[in-house]
């Protein structure tokens, strides 16, 4: 099975603030992670490689910094790396980004893709989706477990209340929860693996037959950030000493009041 | 490391280093301390992370790494647990080394890649009751029987990881009338006939890790595991624990490391005099001392790591971090529990535990004496 892992390189949000004044991300000093979803990716594809045989090509795009999420990869066990990464790429927005991204994956030969569901530096849970769409292949997204039957998956998705078990062809494209699976360590001698290796790089020039240029970049951004701002701080809440039942009551009173419900 | 920098990949490896240590050692050192009793589960996941085998050939199944990247594996485990840093130490630098350097291309198939492919876990027993810095002094025996094998009479103090190790080597006099020179070198498995443990000794400080009395009762040793020649068994000790200094010195600036950051912690919280203990000039300055001495000992540790690395002498480059950086272990330790107060000698907080864990980086592998005599002599005093 040839699988395919698109992964994102964010700031590490646990230690990551915003700057009062221009409510952007002060990003000096903050480590840079692979999103987490899309490790939980990683490890399901490394899983899958060890059941069915077959390669772990990961993809990622970003700036040549993000060389060293890519050598992690390596490092977990993931066999080639692919760097899609050009100026004209910034400013891209989740529409523009997916498409920059099917089109590196157009130069590939893939039985599966496996993204995250979203990135913790943006919450879109847009591009693995939009991906598939490019690509026309069926998706499964918000994927909690993956088994092989065949050359089909059997994918469980996490729903509201509930969970689907849905049964998929392949190529497809998953996105995955973190609950999906928990990423393996990079082992010493990966990581000396990792650097020996080379990463791929791909630009404008090698991609530009496989997408409209028009479509990529901050001017092929549909959507653009009109404002952000930090969210203000709640004034404190109402305590009712009641018993359960008026309180629950009250709730409902409120809720309705509200034109909550 | 080119320009006082590491380079991408120790910066990865340092990484790697880094979350397991927090995520998987950090949880449990504390019980592991109390319970006097190394894991056999994290020794397991330390071998999948291949961190028994950082500094050797991929050839004999070895991660491939640097001695420096064994360094900062030291450096990261020891800044939570010293005891998972003389777990790894014993078995990296002072085991494998004999067979790496010493052992024919046959014996390092056949023991050294098992020992850093992460299948088994090696000791070091040249230390016996009288026989410490003094190691020439050492009194077991091996006598030839008329095959050509080796019977082996002797007890073995203070062998670290023996209480789980798979695969011992062990120094012993072929020919007593020699003294040094006629002691051997020997790679011995666990069940051997008469090969016995004690329980783990007793200890200040690193009191997870294993560390007991060997008793060699008529062992029947094949002379296929002599290692070197006969009589060059000294040497080949004298030659690991040169190069397990560098691996003690940077345990000695992980457990330092290690105490800082927690008081750096503490001192953003603990308040006194109405400010947080941090706006003290004292707090600071203290602060200040112990991280510039710890950065030193570092330097130290990466320079004989890198000399080592390049194949120079690094014996005396050894020798001079291992004392350096022991004693500003001790130092920091110390300054950090008085930083710390109450607190600080309280059993909750880790910096106690770093404290009694200092102090052996000054005794064992050689003591800080023995290192100025070393130095001394490389002076040419």
């Amino acid at each position: 099975m040839k699988i395919v892992v698109c992964i994102k390189q964010v700031p590490d949000t646990t230690e990551v603030k915003l700057d009062p004044k221009t409510n952007t991300l002060i990003r000096d000093g903050v480590p840079s992670i692979i999103n987490p979803d899309d490790k939980a990716g990683i490890e399901a594809a490394l899983q899958l490689k060890e059941q069915t045989g077959g390669t772990v090509t990961v993809v990622c795009m970003g700036p040549p910094q993000a060389d060293v999420a890519l050598r992690e990869a390596l490092a977990m066990g993931c066999d080639d790396a692919i760097l899609l990464s050009d100026r004209a790429f910034g400013g891209s927005d989740t529409f523009a980004t997916a498409t920059i991204i099917a089109a590196g994956l157009k130069t590939l030969d893939f039985d599966v893709i496996i993204t995250g569901r979203q990135a913790i530096d943006g919450d879109t849970a847009q591009v693995g989706p939009q991906i598939a769409e490019q690509l026309h292949i069926p998706q499964v997204s918000y994927a909690e477990d993956i088994k092989v039957d065949g050359k089909a998956l059997i994918v469980k998705r996490q729903f509201e209340d509930r969970y689907h078990m849905i049964k998929v062809q392949t190529p497809c494209l998953i996105t995955a929860l973190s609950e999906l699976a928990k990423p393996r360590y990079m082992t010493v001698s990966g990581i000396v693996d990792a650097y020996e290796k080379e990463v791929k790089v791909l630009g404008f020039e090698d991609l530009k037959n496989n997408f409209d240029p028009a479509n990529i970049g901050l001017k092929g951004s549909p959507t653009n950030v009109y404002k952000s701002f930090t969210k203000q701080a709640k004034g404190a809440g109402t305590v009712l000493n009641v018993t359960a039942d008026e309180a629950v009551q009250a709730i409902m009173d409120k809720l309705v009041e509200k034109h909550i419900i | 490391m080119e320009g006082f920098k590491l380079t991408k990949t120790q910066l990865l490896q340092q990484e790697l280093f880094r979350k397991f240590a927090e995520n998987e050692i950090k949880p449990i050192a504390k019980e592991m301390d109390e319970k006097e009793e190394y894991s056999m589960e994290l020794v397991q996941k330390l071998q999948k992370c291949h961190m028994f085998g950082i500094p050797y050939s991929k050839e004999y199944g070895g991660a491939g790494a640097d001695v420096l990247t064994y360094t900062l594996a030291m450096e990261e485990v020891s800044k939570v647990d010293a005891s998972t840093g003389i777990t790894l130490s014993v078995h990296t630098s002072l085991c494998c080394p004999c067979i790496n350097e010493f052992g024919t291309e046959e014996q390092k198939q056949r023991f050294l890649r098992p020992l850093v492919d992460g299948t088994k876990v090696g000791c070091f027993g040249l230390t016996e009751a009288n026989a410490g810095t003094d190691a020439a002094g050492v009194q077991t025996t091996a006598d030839k029987d008329e095959n050509g094998d080796y019977i082996i009479n002797g007890q073995k103090m203070f062998t670290t990881n023996s209480g789980f190790a798979d695969t011992f080597i062990v120094f012993a006099l072929t020919d007593k009338s020699l003294g040094p020179k006629g002691m051997s070198a020997f790679i011995l498995d666990r069940e051997m006939e008469g090969l016995s443990v004690s329980e783990n000794i007793e200890r200040m400080g690193i009191r997870a890790a294993s560390n007991c009395a060997v008793t060699y009762e008529n062992v029947r040793v094949p002379k296929d595991r002599l290692l070197g020649k006969e009589g060059q068994g000294y040497k080949i000790a004298m030659t690991a624990l040169g190069g397990g200094r560098i691996g003690i010195g940077a345990q000695s600036v992980g457990i330092a490391q290690g105490a800082i950051n927690e008081v750096l912690k503490y001192v953003k919280e603990r308040k006194q005099f109405g400010k947080t203990i941090n706006k003290f000039q004292n707090t600071q300055f203290k602060l200040a001392e112990m991280q510039t001495k710890v950065d030193a000992a570092r330097l130290m540790v990466w320079r004989a790591a890198t000399a080592k690395d390049n194949h120079e002498n690094y014996a005396p480059l050894a020798a001079m971090c291992k004392l350096f950086a022991s004693e500003v272990a001790n130092e920091v330790t110390r300054g950090c529990v008085q930083l710390m107060g109450g607190y600080g000698y309280c059993r909750e907080y880790p910096v106690e535990r770093a404290m009694r864990d200092a102090k052996i980086t000054e005794i064992y592998e050689g003591t800080s004496e023995a290192m100025k005599m070393i130095i001394s002599g490389s002076m040419k005093v």
